[in-house]
């Protein structure tokens, strides 16, 4: 039996690392082979050929794309994502601390949002149709129609600029104490739990109410025990294996939200720095962001999968 | 055909309300989308009943303008999204085999990057225009699509009126359209306006980015990219959007539910 989980989880991360070199053909496609010439956009259309001929020889675009591809693969492979085209700076480098900001604010985002959305889910099953079942379904509802931008500078608006409660822009530095910097990044972390909140918690209530209705919570309501102990301890259990999947799933939802909160609110990580160069078609550093972004989203993807084979003995049956 | 339950109509009113608005927009704004009528960020007043923008642009003018641009970009693309999924995941359905996979895997592959990431890096490479937003948004999107046609239509193409379709020797294109599409219609209509809230949020979000409509065009995420910095001032003309968003969402959201809830229980299906 062991043996088998092993082969599972030894099937499903080469899958994992299969699809990460898949996805970086794709990316690198996307940039490459599309038409419009990535030197003619960089300079512009008024650019003159010998401009255009020596742009495209520093970017080395004219060796063969598969050529092309595996030099910048094994570039990536040994932690060297190239130059910037705009400033010239190794981008690496600015990766480095940028990431580690937007894995804070996602981290914040996460320890907050997935215990709230796990007991709030409950309580709605608990009460279901009654008044906070309701109240619940419909703030969720609300939320899930607001984009994200939209939700942070309706926070900025009432809490940071009416109220003063916390920083409008969130600006954090390495001077800061722990408690400096989660004030600064109280108002994002708001915003992406919002975010995330309200699809975590259908999920777990839909996950719930699915088991609610089998068989043996029909023996536990007719042994007559009380709606809490029926809830907790027989039907939670059986759903940990598709709660903790939609976590994962927000997880890596999160990940993107954060793009969009990361540029409201001013901050220095990663999403902020992908967006910024896209608008200058920096290609290499667009690349380099969105091989990180989708490995990452990958990877969070493959652990759901994992948790989900080790919580579900179900799925280690071949079908 | 029962009494449609008091939510969906509400829905129903506000969708149409807001398409009618986006149809007739040059009829419904008091003033020209781009035109200087006042001061900078008025408030509201009889003349403006919104008040003014970030350089004198009469607000309400913009956001039923910037709605029509909105509306119109995401129908576009959710046509274009509901074309290509629907098409392609009826056939994979329908032929099977190495077409299946090779699409099912293709489709897989894609929807390994989150679409935002993926669009932004096309972005960078291609220039950004109205037709080429839509299609770079309606192709991402038709991944998912496909998924859910795919689904529903290898559910229906092993039932028995299927299977007598193929013994009479009917061709592919019958079995697709006349077999099985009219059959999986209901749960693909309940999902188009899933998508087209989602593609109302995507491009707000592009725009918002300065990654998609471009100004001097309006649209709602554009609008609220403009007015951003009045924020801080205490100006609240950057949140009207999000009103027209939010309501336009939940309207729509309603509808679908609606949908979804009458096709359920015509299946017989355990809901409630």
């Amino acid at each position: 039996m062991n043996a088998q989980i092993a082969m599972l989880l030894a099937q499903r991360f080469l899958l994992g690392l299969l699809l990460i070199v898949l996805v970086s053909i794709l990316i690198f496609a996307g940039t490459q082979i599309l038409p419009g010439d990535v030197a003619q956009s960089i300079l512009g259309q008024s650019a003159t050929p010998e401009a255009l001929a020596n742009l495209r020889e520093q970017l080395g675009l004219n060796a063969p794309v598969h050529e092309r591809y595996l030099s910048w693969l094994s570039g990536v492979l040994q932690g060297d994502l190239g130059n910037s085209l705009t400033n010239g700076r190794d981008i690496a480098e600015s990766i480095g601390a940028r990431l580690g900001n937007t894995l804070f604010l996602a981290f914040w985002a996460a320890l907050i949002s997935v215990p709230l959305a796990i007991v709030l889910g409950l309580v709605s099953v608990l009460y279901r149709g009654r008044w906070p079942d309701r109240l619940i379904s419909a703030v969720t509802l609300a939320s899930i129609s607001i984009p994200e931008f939209m939700m942070s500078y309706i926070l900025m608006f009432y809490v940071a600029v009416q109220l003063g409660w916390a920083p409008s822009v969130a600006m954090i530095d390495d001077r800061m104490s722990l408690l400096q910097k989660l004030h600064a990044i109280a108002l994002p972390v708001a915003v992406l739990v919002m975010v995330v909140l309200a699809h975590m918690m259908r999920m777990t209530r839909a996950a719930l109410l699915n088991v609610m209705q089998s068989a043996y919570i029909e023996t536990a309501e007719l042994k007559g025990l009380n709606r809490f102990k029926i809830i907790w301890r027989h039907a939670f259990p059986n759903s940990i294996a598709p709660i903790v999947n939609v976590v994962m799933l927000n997880m890596a939802y999160l990940i993107v939200g954060v793009v969009v909160v990361e540029v409201v609110f001013v901050y220095p990580g990663m999403g902020q720095y992908l967006v910024d160069h896209v608008a200058k078609r920096d290609v290499p550093v667009v690349q380099a962001c969105g091989i990180i972004f989708a490995g990452v989203y990958i990877l969070l993807n493959m652990l759901a999968d994992i948790v989900s084979i080790l919580a579900n003995p179900r799925l280690r049956q071949p079908k | 055909m029962t009494r449609i339950p008091l939510p969906a109509l509400i829905g129903l009113a506000v969708t149409g309300a807001y398409f009618l608005a986006a149809l007739f927009a040059p009829l419904l704004a008091p003033y020209g989308l781009s035109e200087v009528v006042g001061d900078v960020w008025e408030p509201s007043s009889a003349e403006h009943l919104l008040g003014t923008d970030n350089i004198g642009r009469d607000l309400l003018s913009r956001l039923i303008y910037g709605g029509r641009t909105t509306i119109f970009v995401a129908s576009a693309a959710t046509i274009l999204s509901f074309f290509t999924g629907s098409v392609l995941g009826l056939f994979a359905a329908v032929v099977g085999g190495w077409v299946d996979q090779l699409l099912s895997r293709f489709v897989d592959l894609i929807m390994a990057i989150p679409t935002l990431i993926f669009a932004l890096v096309v972005l960078s490479v291609m220039p950004v225009t109205l037709p080429v937003l839509i299609v770079v948004m309606g192709l991402l999107d038709s991944t998912r699509v496909f998924r859910l046609s795919r689904a529903v239509a290898a559910d229906l193409a092993v039932m028995d009126f299927v299977e007598a379709a193929r013994l009479r020797g009917e061709g592919r294109g019958w079995i697709i359209f006349r077999e099985i599409l009219p059959n999986a219609l209901s749960p693909l209509v309940a999902e188009m306006g899933m998508r087209f809230i989602f593609m109302v949020l995507f491009v707000s979000t592009l725009s918002f980015l300065g990654l998609g409509i471009q100004p001097p065009e309006a649209d709602w995420g554009g609008i609220v990219k403009e007015n951003k910095d009045g924020i801080v001032y205490g100006i609240s003309a950057a949140l009207l959007p999000a009103v027209a968003i939010a309501t336009l969402a939940i309207a729509v959201n309603l509808v679908a539910d609606w949908i979804l809830d009458r096709t359920t229980s015509l299946k017989g299906g355990r809901n409630g």
